[in-house]
């Protein structure tokens, strides 16, 4: 499967305050979560973008809260996917959990500018960006991570833990 | 290899007689909770499971960040979280008025125990640590993952050691020796690690200082914050109802992917400037007068009894500078009524400041205090990323409650010996 979009390049440390505001938590609605992604670092950011681009980020993604609302806004507004130098703990397990696809590359967040056209192979795991004609390398995935999707996620993990339908 | 304190935990909560950093274990959980932003994508996951909890006695629902309720989403939100509550017979939810902030009132009502493994739908979750429990955030998937099947999935982590030695000076506790600590590792620091804090300085640290401590384990990256039980951590599980327990402790073999030694003599009041927990400095390095608009006292950090006690020592006999709103907001219900009765509020309206019912509200940018555009706050809550505390055009600083008082009573950021009579 293949993922293509045009970047949008932030830098270190883009804390879940920054990706949802904590004013708007007062719901769980991804359609209303959505309108409000990356505002308070560019307030015109949802306008901008078009479905199926890419954030990428430097160290430390995702920093901050637990609220599962940040990868669910990203997903939500027509991100396709998270490209980061390193994710915090947090937002790691939450995006697995809410099916955003995101890759940890030490290269790609280097080399990519905003306006790069990139596209993902997700099985070989290789970051290819069409701008500029380079590739990139991906940590791949852990096994304990990529058995949970293949099972259908941590919902159908718990259906199998609980036996149940 | 012996295991540490975080390893050992992890190791007999998935039924192992060891464990090895970076295995991925499933464990058993103790304890698990939620709040009222937290809770509703939890409950959506249970109920899509049948609804049935694993263990209504391992399981809390709190309400704490918008109530009592902010708008109507919140007031909505939190109707979910009751609703179920109340449809499982759950005896672990509270009202409004009966509880406080989760990471203040769980431990104070006798819930947290050494040994325990404990997960909560919010990321202050690993200030339980404190108590000598593995106690860690995660967001509402993973919660309900464990609310239905009483387990979560965990990769062990390293265990960074931090040994703090020699005596506190004045003003200094535990916000400033955590302040110190991220300042020093920076905001990813302890990226996926345990942070075991021990030492001297560790062994004399108050529960609720080492609470403090732990509460910002988060802010650098880490998966938990543990301090091993001793005699400070029986003294508080005795007097808060807490009747048996069985602590755990790492090996003597055990293995740290870093030992780092703090002398704690060192340490003056921190001051974290705008818009990391880690920009962190000693407020005598502060040279240039830094003018607040607002300062609050409270949250999951520093709203405990102590907290208020020392900020009561830094207002007493004093005013709140003029045009500089203070805001002081008990963890508790507990806290509440013990500082109320100490004639503490007396202090704080004397001084002009406001007292509110527990609530997270203005730590998140909430409410109960929202900073306007070019504000700046002086607060004794554990973040200040952009737009944290409202506008994304304002300033948030952290500090320790005798700091955020003097501060509010000299109208910028000073040390409390400015200020106290």
């Amino acid at each position: 499967m293949k993922i293509s979009g045009t970047a949008w390049v932030f830098g270190d440390n883009i804390d879940t305050d920054v990706i949802i505001p904590a004013r708007y938590l007062n719901t769980s609605d991804p359609e209303e979560l959505a309108k409000h992604c990356m505002e308070d670092i560019d307030s015109e950011f949802v306008k901008k973008i078009s479905k199926g681009d890419i954030i990428v980020g430097g160290y430390n993604f995702g920093s901050g809260s637990s609220r599962e609302h940040a990868p669910v806004a990203i997903k939500a507004c027509g991100i396709s996917c998270v490209i980061a130098r390193s994710f915090a703990r947090i937002f790691y397990r939450n995006a697995f959990n809410v099916g955003l696809p995101i890759f940890e590359s030490e290269d790609a967040p280097v080399h990519i500018d905003t306006g790069d056209m990139i596209e993902i192979d997700m099985e070989s795991g290789r970051i290819k960006n069409i701008t500029k004609n380079e590739e990139y390398e991906v940590v791949p995935i852990p096994e304990f991570m990529r058995d949970l999707i293949e099972a259908g996620g941590l919902f159908e993990y718990a259906k199998k833990i609980l036996g149940v339908g | 290899m012996g295991m540490t304190i975080s390893q050992k935990i992890l190791a007999i909560k998935s039924h192992r007689d060891r464990v090895r950093p970076g295995e991925i274990v499933l464990a058993d959980v103790d304890l698990a909770f939620a709040n009222d932003i937290t809770a509703p994508m939890v409950i959506d996951f249970v109920n899509s499971l049948g609804g049935k909890v694993f263990d209504k006695r391992k399981v809390a629902l709190i309400p704490d960040h918008f109530t009592p309720n902010k708008d109507i989403n919140s007031a909505n939100q939190c109707k979910v979280m009751r609703e179920f509550a109340r449809k499982w017979k759950l005896p672990n939810y509270w009202e409004t008025g009966e509880a406080g902030i989760e990471h203040a009132m769980l431990p104070e009502e006798g819930f947290i125990k050494p040994g325990m493994l404990v997960v909560g739908a919010d990321s202050h979750t690993c200030t339980h640590g404190a108590l000598g429990a593995f106690a860690t955030g995660m967001g509402s998937s993973d919660v309900g993952f464990a609310f239905a099947t009483g387990k979560s999935w965990f990769k062990v982590p390293h265990s960074m050691r931090f040994i703090y030695y020699g005596r506190r000076n004045k003003w200094v506790g535990g916000k400033d020796l955590i302040l110190h600590t991220i300042g020093k590792i920076g905001v990813s620091g302890a990226l996926y690690k345990s942070m075991e804090f021990s030492g001297e300085a560790i062994t004399s640290l108050p529960m609720d200082d080492r609470l403090t401590m732990c509460n910002m384990a988060v802010e650098a990256g880490a998966k938990n914050g543990i301090i091993p039980p001793d005699d400070v951590t029986d003294e508080y599980l005795r007097t808060h109802g807490v009747k048996e327990w069985e602590p755990i402790y790492g090996d003597d073999d055990a293995e740290y992917s870093d030992v780092i030694r703090i002398d704690v003599g060192n340490i003056e009041p921190q001051v974290a400037f705008p818009h990391l927990p880690e920009n962190v400095r000693g407020v005598s390095e502060i040279k240039k007068d830094i003018r607040i608009d607002q300062a609050f006292i409270g949250s999951c950090t520093n709203g405990r009894l102590s907290d208020l006690e020392q900020a009561a020592e830094v207002l007493k006999g004093n005013r709140v500078a003029k045009y500089v709103r203070l805001i002081i907001i008990p963890a508790t219900v507990g806290v509440y009524r013990e500082a109320m009765k100490r004639g503490l509020f007396d202090v704080f309206l004397d001084a002009g400041a406001v007292i509110s019912t527990p609530t997270c509200g203005p730590c998140l940018g909430g409410y109960m205090g929202v900073l306007g555009d070019e504000e700046v706050c002086i607060s004794t809550s554990n973040r200040n990323f952009v737009g944290r505390m409202g506008s994304p055009k304002s300033q948030v600083y952290l500090a320790n409650p005798a700091v955020v008082a003097a501060s509010a009573v000299a109208g910028k950021i000073v040390s409390p010996e400015e200020v106290v009579k």
